[in-house]
């Protein structure tokens, strides 16, 4: 009897592995099928109002890479503080939380957020307001990363440091962060990677924009964002653009994913 | 015979605990000698040495009850380290008074950073200055002739041996006036054991040492002094020779001969 049941639940098991493997296989297969038809140097030299995806792509890594330069040095003290000063406080387990929470916050209610703080109050939907989207959304990941790696630092080696007269201040950015650093950097990764594939919260914060642009204070250019919209479009054209795109993001996520992993597997080794 | 160090009915309760850890323990280390500390596990050997450079107050709400006198340079007072509180104090007890842990402890840097970092620390800049003392260092810790063409890689990748001489030459580099081991070989092979054995018994002429061991014949060995510890309070304290071969308490027999422990 129990012999059957073991069967029956691996049958299941399995069963419900490849059905969800199958609509992997099939996503990625109607994407690359699609997607990379449309792939020529056009798409790389030309704007979205020529037909090509250069500013969105560069208005994209803009928008998640200048949330990245904001969230590190945020994110990272943060985590430091929890791990190495704040003790079993209250108010460690309470930012703790606090940045659980917001790890799990769909990214709609993120978006929706800085449209109503920013966007309504200036008027229009700007570079900068994307920016804060994704920095918020960016935080608490880098928070509970830096919190993790450096948990897992051996105590003996802070005790060490002190023990040859270094301050806990030394102690904590010239070894500890030190021993956790590719760890933190590979959380750093993957959190850009979420990032950057995000378009719920940039769909009314940053908006999007057909024209080349640097200027964050007004609309900016998003490749989420552009893919959304060129997927409704009755324009043939614009729609296989759109799989281009979507092809594009796909694969820079992916390949970002990889370098974070294969960075975490060489440092645990 | 002058004592670097003498501990004065120390009374040690950790953080929360309702019973100290040590009751009334004296314990002088004198200069240029080498004293063990023997005892059955959990007898409060790590305690007492943890005291001796204040690394317990890494960790808030232990209490200290009694004296730690550690002479002072010019070698005419004492100077009671229970007494320290500003963390500068800390810092400078803690270069004099150096520790080596059980398990090896290397730095995430290249095996001459892991010297030189401490060394850096104390106002040491200038490079001729700093490697000097790198290749002083890594001699005496008998590591120099392993590692002189290894300097520059990752200390990580060393021997479990090697980490622990590398940081011994750490510790020295600091040129300190005790250097405290807690069973600094329970973590090697014999061959390791022995080159640091050898090496303890160099460092006597130079430093004062105290050494946590669980290995009866390593006391033997290299002490010349003992201690014998039971549930937190020091028992026996005398020569080396005198606790192996006829100690005064019966405890401290019974412990030496293997009846109890
Ligand atoms: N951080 C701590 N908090 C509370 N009690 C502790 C702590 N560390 C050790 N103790 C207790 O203090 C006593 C002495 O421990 P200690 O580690 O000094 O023993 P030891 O002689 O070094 O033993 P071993 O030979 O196993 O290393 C033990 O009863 C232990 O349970
Ligand atoms: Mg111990």
């Amino acid at each position: 009897m129990r012999l059957l049941m073991n069967k029956v639940f691996l049958v299941l098991a399995t069963t419900a592995a490849m059905i969800g493997l199958f609509f992997l296989a099939w996503i990625l297969f109607t994407l690359c099928i699609k997607g990379v038809a449309g792939i020529n140097l056009h798409v790389f030299t030309n704007d979205l109002v020529n037909g090509g995806l250069r500013n969105v792509i560069v208005g994209q890594l803009m928008l998640s890479g200048i949330a990245t330069l904001f969230g590190i040095p945020l994110g990272m003290l943060a985590g430091v503080y929890l791990q190495e000063y704040g003790g079993n406080s209250k108010l460690t387990e309470f930012i703790r939380d606090l940045s659980d929470v917001m790890m799990s916050a769909p990214s709609i209610v993120v978006g929706t957020f800085v449209y109503a703080v920013v966007v309504i109050p200036t008027g229009h939907t700007s570079g900068w307001a994307g920016v804060l989207a994704l920095f918020i959304l960016m935080v608490p990941i880098i928070v509970r990363t830096t919190d993790d790696m450096l948990k897992l630092v051996p105590i003996e080696l802070r005790e060490a440091g002190m023990a040859i007269g270094a301050s806990k201040y030394h102690v904590t950015m010239n070894i500890v962060i030190r021993y956790a650093r590719a760890g933190i950097l590979t959380g750093i990764l993957l959190a850009f990677a979420r990032v950057v594939g995000e378009t719920a919260p940039l769909l009314y914060s940053s908006g999007s924009s057909q024209f080349w642009s640097t200027d964050l204070t007004s609309t900016f250019p998003s490749l989420t964002v552009s893919i959304y919209n060129l997927a409704t479009m009755p324009d043939e054209e614009m729609v296989q653009l759109g799989w281009t795109g979507a092809f594009l993001l796909t694969a820079m996520v992916l390949f970002i994913n990889i370098i974070g992993r294969y960075a975490s597997n060489k440092t645990r080794r | 015979m002058i004592n670097m160090m003498e501990v004065q009915g120390l009374t040690f309760t950790y953080s929360g605990a309702p019973e100290p850890s040590l009751n009334n323990i004296m314990l002088p280390i004198e200069k240029n000698k080498v004293t063990a500390l023997i005892g059955p596990s959990g007898c409060g050997k790590s305690t007492l040495l943890r005291a001796m450079n204040r690394i317990h107050d890494l960790y808030p709400g232990h209490h200290y009850e009694g004296a730690i006198n550690l002479l002072n340079s010019d070698e005419q007072a004492y100077t009671d380290i229970l007494g320290l509180k500003k963390e500068a104090e800390m810092i400078r007890l803690r270069q004099r008074v150096g520790m080596i842990f059980q398990k090896p402890t290397p730095f995430p840097m290249t095996v001459a950073e892991n010297i030189a970092y401490g060394l850096r620390l104390t106002g040491v800049k200038k490079r001729i200055e700093v490697q000097e003392v790198i290749e002083k260092s890594l001699k005496d810790a008998a590591l120099w002739n392993e590692v002189k063409n290894r300097l520059n890689d990752d200390a990580r990748g060393l021997s479990g041996g090697q980490q622990q001489r590398l940081c011994i030459a750490r510790a020295i580099a600091l040129k300190p006036e005790v250097i405290l081991f807690d069973e600094p070989t329970s973590a090697l092979d014999p061959i390791s054991t022995l080159a640091i054995e050898e090496m303890i018994s160099v460092l006597r002429e130079k430093y004062s040492i105290c050494i946590v061991t669980h290995n009866m014949q390593q006391a033997a060995r290299i002490s010349d002094y003992t201690g014998f510890m039971y549930l937190g309070e020091m028992i026996e304290f005398d020569q080396t020779d005198t606790i192996f071969m006829k100690p005064s308490v019966k405890q401290t027999e019974d412990y030496i001969s293997g009846r109890f422990g």
